[in-house]
């Protein structure tokens, strides 16, 4: 990996209600321009691990206890989430959240806000919004709440792209979406990386898809970092399959 | 270590289904009970029971009353010192104008009035909700309270509306003294306490608890929601009647309707928001925080600036001091008392463990 790495976590652990240990230790690096994909189960601790960047664990009880997280080499372990998308850090929820009662025109702009950008900046940004995602432009009156789960996805991308991130966290993109969205999806991601040098961390069930689209992997099993690698090196082994499908786990396949 | 579950096994259904599960619990409360009844007696001195205890009860069994409805099955009322009202003048007239009915009897039938008030003023609530549900009850607050001063007939035709304890007794005892007023509040307490503790652990209780988390789940998994609602606000409404009944005769002995104002409404709303939402034991605790804390900061500003400051003053400060500590606290712990409880016990059944 040239260069500093864009974030950087250092054996970080995080608490849930003050006793219950959700992420025990990981440690990643998303390098400038990349796209790192965070696999595993369900309750691996991918979505916390995600919520313990942009410090949001705090809204839900939780607590980063132990390590430290550097953006862009500035550590962000307590930082405000709000600072953390002026300064270019900006997630993608899970369940894409979109604001059901206001376009999605308007949705999109809500994201550019934080940059306080000119009434030019801003009709240029969403311009540059429409040219990756043309369906946008075709219901940009309509109200987000009555798009498809697609559309939803791509509002929901779209307006963390309009505050000029340098990172995108996304979690679960292709969640509850068709095999044909979910590539376009993630065709439209990997367009941003190559074009605008947005870095992705990002959290996926689709092994497959992700690991297509993704340089450099994790795979996350109960709270710890049980292997991680290139992604062709992670298609390629069985570790990945053992931490979905269970039977060996995968701390012993690569002692094996 | 010492509150620990290993080794406690439930080897009957019977045993899953006790009220409390866990052995450290069961003894606790037991000593609890044991104290409350057997020693506070002999202890106390007519101050305390009179002005902090039986209060305290009341208002702990007036929360408990609103947290089944608020806390458990998520309908925000603001109509409870209404359903006060209710049980208090209908066990008034109950134990007047029915001779020979024993005054347990009138309570309960009280708390019976309450129940199908508080039922009509719920009806609206499957069309409305939140805040707007909130504004509606207030229909009820006012109502009630202008119905009991009109209608002379429901206070005896006495001046302004005030009705007077009927005579304490019950099965020939008298408990119209401090301790027997005391005796008499912690028994119905404790009765309703302990079947509101059934109830929320029943079918309905779990009901209650899906609506209140989103009631078009509920509705779609089968549960009927019109009923569902109705019983909240029945059981609710009950059970505040009965608080409104021992309100009225065992601890203020006289008491007109607007005794039971809005004020009283919002005192045991903020009982269940800083004791805990969907918490029995929180009833309790917010319940002691409202009675406990203005009592302790009297006396310690009585005594630590008396020359200081002069008396109104003084009574201003205590009451801005009152509502810094809640805001404090919320902020703390916006799941109120009842959660630093319950992560006591989490963090004492793994010590001496972190997690």
């Amino acid at each position: 990996m040239p260069g500093t790495p864009i974030l950087q976590l250092e054996r970080i652990e995080v608490i849930y209600d003050q006793v219950i240990l959700a992420v025990r230790g990981i440690s990643l690096a998303v390098p400038q321009g990349g796209i790192v994909a965070l696999l595993g189960a369900n309750g691996a601790g991918k979505s916390t691990t995600l919520k313990a960047i942009s410090s949001l664990v705090r809204a839900e009880r939780g607590e980063v206890v132990q390590g430290r997280i550097l953006f862009d080499g500035t550590d962000i372990t307590h930082a405000n989430p709000a600072k953390l998308a002026e300064s270019g850090l900006v997630q993608v929820l899970e369940g894409r959240h979109c604001f059901g009662h206001l376009s999605v025109e308007e949705n999109l702009k809500t994201g550019g806000f934080v940059r306080r950008p000119s009434r030019a900046d801003l009709s240029a940004s969403l311009e540059k919004i429409y040219h990756y995602f043309p369906r946008l432009k075709t219901r940009r009156h309509s109200l987000a709440g009555y798009t498809s789960g697609g559309e939803q996805q791509m509002v929901a991308i779209g307006r963390a792209l309009m505050a000029k991130p340098r990172l995108i966290l996304l979690d679960e993109p292709s969640m509850g979406l068709a095999p044909q969205i979910v590539e376009e999806i993630f065709e439209i991601v990997r367009d941003l990386n190559q074009r605008e040098g947005v870095s992705f961390l990002l959290a996926e069930q689709n092994a497959t898809v992700a690991l297509r689209h993704a340089s450099y992997g994790y795979v996350i099993e109960n709270g710890v970092v049980a292997t991680e690698g290139t992604a062709s090196e992670l298609a390629g082994s069985d570790a990945l399959q053992a931490s979905y499908l269970g039977g060996k786990t995968v701390a012993s396949l690569v002692a094996a | 270590m010492i509150y620990t579950e290993a080794g406690q096994f439930s080897i009957r259904y019977s045993h899953d289904r006790r009220i409390f599960r866990l052995r450290q619990d069961r003894i606790g409360i037991t000593a609890l009970l044991l104290f409350a009844f057997a020693a506070v007696p002999l202890l106390g001195n007519d101050y305390w029971f009179s002005a902090i205890l039986i209060p305290l009860l009341v208002l702990s069994l007036a929360g408990l009353g609103l947290n089944l409805l608020t806390g458990y099955a998520g309908q925000l009322s603001l109509g409870s010192a209404a359903f006060m009202a209710v049980g208090a003048f209908a066990t008034y007239n109950f134990q007047l104008r029915v001779p020979g009915l024993p005054l347990l009897a009138s309570m309960a039938l009280g708390g019976v009035m309450a129940a199908g008030v508080a039922l009509l003023f719920g009806l609206p609530s499957l069309r409305i909700k939140g805040f707007y549900l909130l504004v509606s009850t207030l229909a009820a607050q006012f109502f009630v309270e202008w119905f009991f001063t009109k209608f002379g007939w429901f206070s005896n035709n006495s001046a302004s509306g005030v009705i007077s304890a009927p005579p304490l007794l019950i099965l020939g005892h008298d408990f119209s003294n401090p301790v027997g007023r005391y005796l008499l509040t912690l028994a119905v307490v404790v009765v309703v306490t302990a079947l509101a503790r059934n109830l929320v652990k029943s079918e309905l209780g779990r009901n209650w608890m899906a609506v209140r988390d989103m009631d078009t789940a509920a509705a779609v998994i089968g549960i009927p929601l019109l009923r569902t609602k109705l019983l909240a606000f029945a059981i609710s409404g009950f059970i505040l009647g009965v608080a409104g009944a021992l309100w009225a005769f065992t601890y203020l002995g006289t008491v007109e309707p607007h005794g039971f104002d809005l004020a009283r409404s919002f005192q045991i709303l903020f009982i269940i928001i800083i004791g805990g939402m969907g918490s029995i034991l929180g009833n309790f605790l917010g319940a002691a925080f409202i009675v406990l804390f203005p009592v302790l900061l009297s006396q310690l500003s009585g005594s630590l600036l008396s020359g200081v400051i002069d008396a109104g003053q003084l009574e201003n400060l205590q009451k801005i001091i009152f509502g810094v500590l809640i805001i404090a606290f919320l902020i703390k712990e916006p799941d109120g008392l009842a959660r630093l409880w319950q992560i006591a016990r989490e963090r004492a059944r793994v010590w001496p463990l972190r997690y």
